[in-house]
């Protein structure tokens, strides 16, 4: 069995139909979880008092908007390579939801930072590559909605997509660039040494897991949304 | 509710905006999806599916 058979719309909507109700347990329960324990379980850090419980939130959803654009990426790739139109719609599907996770992003990031840099916003790498990211995401919906053909917007969006995806990997790696900006480097990294505690580390990989799993389940019922548009405007072109 | 101290005004903040995306995202989606399978369902009785 390939990969390439879930690009088959009838094949998509029956995978994802059948995974869709477990996908939304485990994303409610995991995320659910994660914030709970988070805002309710965790101690004040000694230097950030209780605004450190923003990390729950914060950081998930700054990792998930820069992987979501990353998402993106591939799937335009695979849209533009070998045009399988599930890809591109799992595209589209899935910048509102990046859209979303950037905004809380530099919501929860601009709320933090009053108290602790003593100010909402500088014009720091991380900061400014993210808000042109949220820019990118707009103009990447608007593109889709703008142009009226449906493979012309995707091949438009596919390549906005690869423009866009600078800003994407430099708002995630800004901080290794430039070191002068306010935003700290990455707390959490495979093969670094640790610089959270354990009684953070826990609910936050909880609540990562539950920002995951809310972009897949998300992106699964948005594409399934897509397709079934799709399939009505085919119909309704036939009946003029 | 946990003892927020003298930040507890920023950290609820940070919550209640982050939590009224997340769910309004979320009714957004359910509410296009409704709306998508109601109208593919109306285009296929009109073509006897």
């Amino acid at each position: 069995m390939s990969l390439w058979e879930y690009a088959n719309p009838v094949k998509f909507m029956r995978l994802t139909g059948r995974l869709l109700p477990f996908l939304c347990v485990l994303t409610a329960v995991s995320l659910a979880t994660g914030i709970i324990w988070g805002f309710f379980g965790t101690p004040d850090d000694y230097k950030q008092g209780s605004t450190v419980k923003i990390i729950f939130i914060h950081v998930p959803a700054a990792t998930m908007a820069v992987s979501a654009w990353f998402m993106m990426l591939v799937t335009s790739l695979i849209w533009l390579i070998r045009r399988h139109h599930i890809s591109a719609l799992a595209a589209k599907a899935a910048a509102p939801i990046g859209l979303t996770l950037t905004l809380i992003a530099l919501g929860t990031g601009a709320i933090w930072g009053k108290p602790m840099w003593g100010t909402y916003w500088a014009w720091d790498p991380r900061l400014t590559s993210f808000l042109i990211l949220a820019v990118f995401y707009l103009g990447y919906i608007a593109l889709w909605k703008a142009v009226e053909d449906n493979d012309t917007a995707a091949d438009l969006t596919s390549i906005l997509c690869m423009v866009g995806s600078v800003f994407a990997f430099l708002s995630r790696y800004a901080v290794n660039f430039w070191n002068q900006g306010l935003h700290q480097g990455a707390s959490i990294a495979v093969n670094k040494e640790q610089h959270v505690d354990n009684a953070y580390i826990y609910p936050l990989f909880l609540s990562f897991a539950g920002f995951f799993l809310l972009f897949v389940t998300l992106v699964f019922v948005r594409t399934r949304t897509e397709i079934r548009l799709r399939r009505a405007a085919a119909l309704q072109a036939r009946s003029l | 509710m946990p003892e927020l101290g003298k930040y507890a005004d920023t950290v609820i903040l940070a919550y209640v905006v982050s939590l009224a995306l997340i769910f309004g995202l979320v009714a957004l989606t359910w509410v296009q999806n409704r709306r998508a399978k109601r109208l593919l369902n109306a285009q296929e009785a009109n073509h006897g599916k």
